[in-house]
């Protein structure tokens, strides 16, 4: 359990920071600059908020109204830097076991060789720093941050400067982390894809300030919170269930809630957990039924809210069967035309290709792969 | 010791020599460790004082910084009436006060090493070092100290080759005692005061020579090493 409350002001620059969050992930989410960091640098100790409480698990790290204030080195928070930070002169193993001679307690939480199999640094241990890539640098100063036994994991953009290659690479690694190593984790992010598949909990962060805490579906539901993440896209978030595969066609079928939803085909299971993002712009609304569209996936929906956006766009919020949100981008003629207004009755469809891949991940929870498979196929 | 082709008297000033440079050397280390750790990592007020204080033997006149030394660790001088009473260490006309006008003159170039070395460490380290568990000692014996140690070792070369050299501050200071304060640059210079010293100037020349080489080698070679070490490759 966190629980962060902080003012703090940086030249004309105000952080004004409450929220709380539980286990799983949370995602501070929000565009470069709105204050992330200084947030967690803040629970590190690393920053001094001018005045604030933070408490982690029921431990107070910093109070400044009672005057408690715990040097960063005694909070065991651990914290992946974005560069990753190893030391230059230390080899991976001796980096990886740097946080040991610290630890206090007889038994630590994370034994070193199954951080070591979770993160697939087994063959690393005896390299230095140096010639690492970018990837295996961030792993490692996972490893490092893990071993160190800390009740909470910080991660400052891990993924930020690597390719999309590396980032593939390091992704199921966090999902693994976030599902098995009983840590919480903060995780810092300005890019919707990371944050629509690796949060339990997101909290949206904008010139200092909390705007939103909630579910990815919740918090990517809701179109007028769009403005202030930053220039990329609204989309909204569907949980899912992979149902079966097509191969004739190479198409997958997800289902949900909101009912069933065909993609392109997925490398994952029969019976993953998945997230889908669709953007706003690539629904399309209609009145009635369509009748010969190329859309293969339509749904009836209900009109929640509209928010007009540039200078003749509308964001409309929609309310789907299975209580989920949808968001479509529609002119503001159009929205005219089909006399679009809060309570509206509407069919979206969505075109199968606009649903953007690397947002599928997986979803959190505890259980693992081959036991939602066998769930599935008893069903 | 005997050495073939070189006097009785030419052998104790090459001693003498690398005795005195050791100790200013290591003598002069935690000092300027602690002087440099204040330059590169505080700030106050009257902190170019400070680094004008320390620089000063290397822009000074030798023979006034040994003047200095003579006024303040002399038999007479408050310091010296301190260390001589306390520790039982005289200066004065002594081998060690060779020593200390040694390290006093290399001591900038010390200070100035390793403090460049120090404000090249990444601090964000120390910072990552922290989250890891590590008070304030530990990041410095675990991380600062072994990431400026090329500087360090880059130093004490600098001093050692510095304090084999000096002569005007050690003259003016410890005056000219054979066996006892006269090192090698003393030995040269009061060959060439004597008739029939060319000879023995010559050899003395040539073991500086080699002497200087042997110290420019060893901290290129041993830097090297180190900053392999640190590139972390």
């Amino acid at each position: 359990m966190l629980e962060v409350d902080l003012e703090h002001r940086l030249g004309a620059f105000e952080l004004d920071i409450h929220f709380r969050s539980g286990r799983g992930l949370t995602a501070l989410f929000g565009r470069s600059g709105a204050g992330k960091t200084s947030v967690i640098n803040a629970i590190a100790g690393l920053i001094c908020p001018q005045s604030g409480r933070i408490v982690v698990d029921g431990s107070v790290l910093i109070d400044t109204e009672r005057r408690i204030r715990t040097p960063a080195h005694r909070r065991r928070i651990g914290y992946v830097f974005q560069e990753g930070r190893l030391f230059p002169h230390l080899t991976v193993r001796q980096n990886l076991l740097f946080g040991r001679w610290f630890a206090s307690g007889p038994a630590p939480a994370a034994r070193f060789d199954d951080v070591v199999d979770l993160l697939g640094i087994s063959s690393l241990l005896d390299r230095r720093p140096g010639r690492l890539s970018g990837g295996e640098k961030q792993r490692v100063a996972i490893g490092r941050a893990l071993l160190a036994s800390p009740r909470l994991l910080l991660m400052d953009e891990p993924l930020a400067s690597l390719d999309a290659r590396r980032k593939d690479e390091i992704l199921p690694y966090i999902e693994r982390l976030r599902d098995q190593a009983g840590v919480p984790i903060v995780y810092v992010s300005h890019v919707v894809g990371e944050v629509t598949r690796l949060a339990t909990t997101v909290v949206l962060i904008s010139e200092g300030r909390v705007r939103a805490v909630g579910s990815v579906a919740e918090v990517m539901g809701r179109a007028e919170l769009y403005p202030m993440v930053g220039r990329f896209e609204a989309g909204a978030v569907l949980a899912a269930r992979l149902a079966a595969h097509d191969p004739r066609w190479g198409l997958s079928e997800l289902a949900g809630t909101f009912g069933k939803l065909t993609v392109p085909r997925l490398e994952a299971p029969v019976g993953a957990a998945l997230r889908v993002r669709i953007r706003a712009r690539d629904v399309i609304l209609a009145t009635s039924p369509p009748v010969g569209t190329s859309a293969l996936n339509v749904f009836g929906c209900r009109v929640e809210a509209l928010f007009p956006i540039e200078e003749a766009a509308l964001e409309v919020q929609l309310r789907l069967d299975g209580d989920e949100r949808l968001l479509a981008r529609v002119t503001r003629r159009s929205g005219a035309a089909l006399g679009l207004s809060p309570g509206r009755e509407v069919f979206a469809l969505i075109k199968t290709v606009a649903i953007d891949r690397s947002s599928l991940g997986r979803q959190d929870g505890g259980a693992g792969l081959d036991d939602e498979v066998d769930g599935f196929e008893e069903e | 010791m005997v050495v073939p082709g070189f006097t009785p008297d030419e052998t104790d000033a090459v001693w003498l020599s690398l005795r005195v440079a050791f100790w200013a050397m290591l003598g002069s280390l935690p000092v300027a460790l602690a002087t440099a750790m204040v330059l590169a990592r505080t700030r106050f007020w009257g902190k170019s004082l400070l680094d004008g204080l320390v620089h000063l033997p290397l822009v000074m006149p030798p023979v006034v910084t040994g003047y200095l030394l003579l006024l303040l660790f002399g038999r007479h001088g408050p310091l010296g009436r301190f260390f001589a009473e306390s520790l039982g260490l005289v200066f004065a006309f002594r081998w060690t006060g060779a020593a200390l006008a040694s390290a006093v003159m290399a001591f900038p170039l010390m200070v100035r090493a390793i403090r460049l070395s120090l404000e090249a460490v990444d601090r964000r380290l120390e910072e990552a070092a922290g989250t890891l568990g590590a008070g304030g000692v530990f990041v410095f014996l675990m991380i600062t100290l072994p990431l400026i140690a090329p500087g360090i070792v880059a130093g004490m070369v600098l001093s050692f080759a510095r304090s084999l050299g000096e002569f005007g501050a050690t003259i003016t200071f410890v005056s000219n005692i054979p066996g006892e304060t006269r090192t090698l640059p003393l030995a040269i210079y009061t060959l060439t005061q004597s008739p029939g010293g060319d000879p023995a100037v010559l050899r003395l020349t040539v073991v500086a020579i080699i002497l200087s080489m042997l110290a420019l080698l060893a901290s290129e070679t041993l830097s090297r090493r180190l900053a392999w070490r640190l590139s972390g490759d």
